[in-house]
């Protein structure tokens, strides 16, 4: 239990997918400039990433270890994700089509969101048992989700500021980012190693 | 034609300073210019090879499943690539870590597959993957030269500055990262309104 609850810590606040490990930077600059189409792509990623987490998991431990296809592991673990993303568009479509239109357009994008790929390999790295598998899956979605949403909420409030022309758009963005790092890097303190 | 192709990937549309594609790696693996060199390589690679398969497969592949298939020709020579870093040069593939297989979902190269090599010739198409790599490469080398300079006051393991200069951590530390690319595309910008 203890060590669920370390994973779960360090991977929402300390090692942040976004901040530490620069996975998920494109949907992270193109859907922060509002606040409703953030928390849309937010919950996208969590389901989508615990998912991917728990059944790359079962593929590789299952399947490619035991058949000795360790090599193949990059090529099964895209096509796991895009296949799956599909699946649970098709799924939420029918039996909830009220998160669907929620959800809209930000779930076919998430196949390319490098932070699924980047999640389903370092839990493989890392030699994560299951359990530890779907929480990590879950933390790093959920450390996505809140860092865009406050990303979102600064944005908003920057619509109000006189910005030079030439940092307009990216590049008074990527320095807000820089600076939420900066914040974010106080709670490397948390947990002692 | 051939002109166009160069001056949109080495300058006006260029991935890293204009279209911001293929964050993850470029932010990441910056913090020597040895790792930027080696990344910008690896990239140059996966996009010549796809762009062939892709360019040759252009007439075959069905319109609603090209972006299945060509995820898949990418991932081919990404797992190539991740080899033979692992078997001749382990140092750089443990430096580069998971940034190697993540090439896989770069989206300069499913962008150029997708917006160019699925629509051109051959020979066009290579040209394209070549010049576009070259872009992503000068990027990658300017921002990691900036970011070793500052945090460590050396390049390519050479010290350039003198001893009394205080390394700025930061630069090597992600914060860096975002910043030092946020200026310099406030460069690019400031730089293109003075033409």
């Amino acid at each position: 239990m203890k060590e669920l609850v370390l994973i779960f810590i360090s991977t929402v606040l300390i090692n942040n997918f976004v901040l530490t490990y620069f996975l998920g930077i494109c949907p992270f600059l193109g859907v922060s400039g509002r606040l409703s189409s953030a928390i849309g792509m937010g919950f996208s990623v969590i389901f989508v990433m615990t998912f991917a987490s728990s059944i790359a998991w079962l593929i590789y431990h299952l399947i490619l270890v035991k058949l000795n296809l360790v090599f193949l592991e990059y090529i099964v673990f895209i096509l796991v994700i895009a296949s799956l993303v599909q699946i649970v568009e098709m799924f939420v479509r029918k039996y909830s089509p009220s998160l669907y239109q929620a959800l809209g357009i930000y779930l076919p994008l998430i196949t390319t969101n490098c932070a699924i790929l980047g999640c389903a390999l370092f839990m493989v790295a890392r030699n994560y048992n299951f359990l530890e598998a779907v929480v990590y899956g879950f933390s790093a979605g959920l450390g996505f989700t809140v860092v865009l949403l406050v990303m979102a909420g600064i944005r908003e409030e920057l619509n109000y500021c006189e910005v030079p022309k030439v940092f307009r758009g990216a590049p008074i963005t990527l320095i807000t980012a820089g600076l939420l790092a900066l914040c974010f890097m106080g709670f490397s303190g948390l947990i002692r190693a | 034609m051939i002109g166009r192709i160069f001056k949109e990937g080495l300058w006006t549309n260029h991935p890293i300073f204009r279209q911001l594609l293929g964050m993850c790696p470029t932010l990441a693996v910056t913090t020597t210019v040895l790792n930027g060199i080696s990344m910008g390589l690896a990239v140059i690679f996966v996009l010549f090879f796809s762009s062939l398969v892709v360019s040759l497969l252009r007439k075959v592949v069905p319109h609603q499943v090209r972006i299945a298939v060509y995820t898949i020709i990418i991932a081919t020579f990404v797992t190539i690539v991740d080899i033979f870093l692992k078997a001749n040069f382990p140092q750089i593939s443990k430096a580069l870590g998971p940034y190697v297989p993540l090439i896989i979902v770069n989206c300069i190269i499913l962008g150029r597959c997708e917006a160019f090599a699925s629509k051109n010739r051959l020979s066009l198409a290579l040209l394209d993957a070549l010049v576009m790599g070259g872009g992503f490469f000068w990027g990658l080398v300017t921002l990691a030269s900036v970011r070793e300079i500052l945090g460590q006051g050396t390049i390519l393991g050479y010290k350039i500055l003198p001893p009394s200069f205080n390394p700025l951590i930061v630069m090597v530390l992600p914060p860096g990262a975002f910043l030092v690319l946020g200026t310099l595309v406030a460069i690019m910008n400031r730089l293109e309104r003075i033409k």
